[in-house]
């Protein structure tokens, strides 16, 4: 893994993990629908979606502790039908880490590596190798009892980590820490998939951390895949309404379509009036309405007599200040429901007083259009 | 809460001035353990103070000699027929005790791992050979291992032996049969609560990290329900050894165990102070062997790693 670590990451477009039209039911309830993925080659990874979606019944169908109903799954090229999970190439990190309580922070990470019979300098090495990768060096003859949640989690991932894996496997792996510790780790983690250059899988429900380690996120809602893309692209260019919601804060203006071509969109809305956007790749037409998004952050405040080509005009009706950045609620003539707008409060914009007339700018580009 | 106090600051501050005692823990839970406790100290304590007096004393035929002696002691230590039956019951009761540990393991892992919505009907019919007295379970055994019992006339039917034998009943081994057959259950819940408490991620993690079924068990789910093995082994153990009703009823005269004797000290043979000695002799050697057994229990639980 040293070597591994000194070179450069391992950057393909070989598929890792091919999943081919899986389903998972339980009696008439289908917990994956479907479901069509491939997965890179040293890639980070990221199924996204609310609870019970099926991104952890994916995620166990991987590792061999489910078998799809229907569909197949193949790691590295060999198909996983009838391999039990452990002699899969893969390794998992447990959402509660699941440290075995009746072994020290060394047994613990050389448990796997036993069975190898590995030379016993060979072995030391690893587990070392292992604890030093994830800062624990040190800590190697505590008792799992008296680690602290970032410790077990630290513990957990060296023990997978150990066995060099192709598919390193996280559930919800930071979940169970507090928002400080999360953030600090979900760096960590991205800087060690990047050293390592193992494909990492992740399952989360956290659309922030999906964002933030991922180089590609699979959006999933009630056991089918939304989308699959990067994720400024999930971020930016949501498929549907589902999607944009689930992955922060959007507004949506009902619009008519006016024209249909091959690459984009002629929309009429109320408040931001005829506007031409890029089609969607997966746009499918349902009748003549559609919906326009725009991210709150992309609407900005117009201060005094400064103008733009493109504004929209209305009324504060709320105001609510979170630091370093103020929530406007405002009311746009003929628009149904008020703009939701985040500033950054550089300006003042947390002295906006509510009831002010105001006017927000926006970028064309920052409309995205999406399937009624 | 707080606005109670504060409509009445005065009466509670008196209330906490004038019995400070009651507010505390150690002596409410002192409180609640009491009746149990004094109980205990009247009916178990004190007879057992008792015991352990008689056995310095002397039978002199019909009074008993106050004066401090250790021969009692010398006795049940020295001759051989009190050194064999003790040697016979501590045999009897570990042979029991791992036998019935060992049948009852794979009963427990099967209803904790595979007993699904059913768990508590599993442990309920478990527990029906206790809707019958012992007595009767015990009787059940005779008429199962006798002369003309079911065993011999099923073996005789099938051909494999032409008479019936007579090695069946009337020994240690009937013995060691009935006794690991009463003492099932109290083997089976124990073991059933540890194997419960196993979290089921740590097998899956075990698996993920290369571990078939066999070693799964053997490194993860053994060594963390070891707790539940030994008070099993503990819970069977130590009342076998002391047992006279099972040795009485199926055990004949190769049978006996330590507890017919001192029964017989305290009742035919009349000599309280010798079936004392030898009750405090087989309570200790008890508790060393199962302190013992605690160890050698824990000292495989290491190994498995």
């Amino acid at each position: 893994m040293l070597e591994r670590v000194q070179s450069e990451r391992i950057q393909s477009d070989r598929t890792m993990i091919d999943i081919r039209d899986v389903t998972r039911s339980y009696g008439s309830f289908k917990a994956l629908d479907n479901a069509s993925l491939a997965i890179r080659e040293g890639e980070f990874f990221s199924l996204l979606g609310p609870s019970g979606c099926g991104k952890t019944t994916l995620l166990r169908m991987i590792a061999g502790f489910d078998t799809p109903t229907s569909g197949l799954i193949a790691v590295d090229g060999q198909p996983m039908d009838g391999i039990p999970a452990n002699r899969r190439p893969t390794n998992m990190v447990f959402q509660s880490y699941a440290i075995f309580p009746h072994l020290n922070v060394e047994q613990n990470v050389a448990y796997g590596l036993k069975r190898l019979k590995l030379a016993a300098g060979e072995e030391k090495r690893r587990v070392e190798e292992a604890l030093a990768q994830v800062s624990l060096t040190g800590l190697g003859k505590r008792r799992a009892t008296e680690l602290s949640g970032g410790q077990r989690q630290r513990v957990a991932l060296a023990r997978a980590l150990v066995m060099r894996p192709k598919v390193l496997l996280l559930d919800e792996p930071l979940s169970a820490l507090d928002k400080k510790l999360r953030g600090q780790m979900q760096v960590e983690l991205r800087r060690l998939q990047q050293a390592v250059g193992i494909t990492f899988v992740l399952v989360t429900h956290d659309q922030y951390e999906a964002l933030a380690m991922s180089d590609r996120i699979a959006v999933m809602f009630g056991g089918r895949i939304a989308q699959v893309a990067s994720p400024k692209e999930i971020y930016q260019r949501p498929v549907n309404r589902q999607v944009a919601d689930f992955l922060g804060g959007m507004n949506f203006v009902k619009a008519e379509i006016v024209e249909e071509n091959g690459a984009s969109l002629l929309l009429d809305t109320l408040g931001f009036g005829r506007v031409r956007t890029d089609k969607p790749k997966a746009f499918v037409r349902n009748g003549g309405a559609a919906t326009l998004g725009i991210r709150p952050e992309r609407l900005r405040v117009l201060w005094d007599n400064a103008s733009a080509k493109f504004e929209v005009a209305g009324k504060v009706v709320e105001r609510h200040y979170f630091g370093e950045i103020t929530h406007l609620i405002v009311e746009i003539p003929g628009l149904e429901k008020p703009l939701s707008v985040t500033e950054t409060n550089d300006f003042g914009a947390d002295d906006i007083p509510v009831g002010a007339p105001i006017r927000l700018a926006y970028d064309p580009e920052a409309l995205v259009a999406m399937a009624d | 809460m707080t606005v109670a106090a504060e409509g009445s600051p005065p009466l509670r501050i008196a209330g906490a001035r004038r019995n400070p005692l009651l507010q505390s823990e150690a002596v409410q839970g002192f409180a609640l353990i009491s009746p149990t406790f004094v109980y205990a100290l009247i009916l178990l304590v004190l007879p057992i103070l008792v015991v352990i007096a008689h056995s310095f004393w002397t039978q002199n035929y019909l009074t008993i000699d106050h004066t401090f002696t250790l021969e009692n002691y010398r006795i049940a230590l020295t001759e051989p027929i009190y050194r064999d039956l003790l040697w016979r019951s501590l045999y009897i009761s570990l042979t029991v005790s791992l036998l019935t540990v060992a049948l009852a393991y794979p009963i427990a892992y099967f209803i904790s791992f595979h007993g699904g919505r059913h768990k508590s009907l599993w442990l309920f019919l478990i527990t029906i050979p206790f809707w019958t007295s012992y007595l009767l379970r015990v009787m059940s055994w005779k008429v199962i291992l006798g002369y003309n019992g079911v065993l011999n006339s099923g073996l005789m039917g099938l051909g494999i032996i032409s008479e019936p034998s007579d090695a069946l009943l009337y020994n240690s081994t009937a013995v060691i049969i009935t006794l690991t057959h009463a003492w099932a259950t109290f083997a089976i819940l124990p073991i059933f609560v540890s194997l419960e408490k196993v979290d089921r991620t740590l097998v899956e993690a075990a698996t993920d990290l290369g571990d078939g079924p066999l070693r799964s068990f053997l490194r993860v789910t053994l060594p963390l329900s070891a707790p539940g093995v030994i008070s099993a082994a503990l819970i069977v153990m130590i009342p076998t050894v002391g047992d006279y009703v099972t040795p009485k009823l199926v055990g004949g005269k190769d049978g006996v165990m330590i507890a017919n004797t001192i029964q017989a000290q305290f009742g035919k043979a009349s000599n309280w102070p010798l079936g004392a000695a030898l009750s405090v002799t087989t309570m200790i050697i008890v508790s060393l062997m199962a302190g013992a057994t605690v160890l050698v229990i824990r000292a495989l639980q290491r190994l498995a790693r």
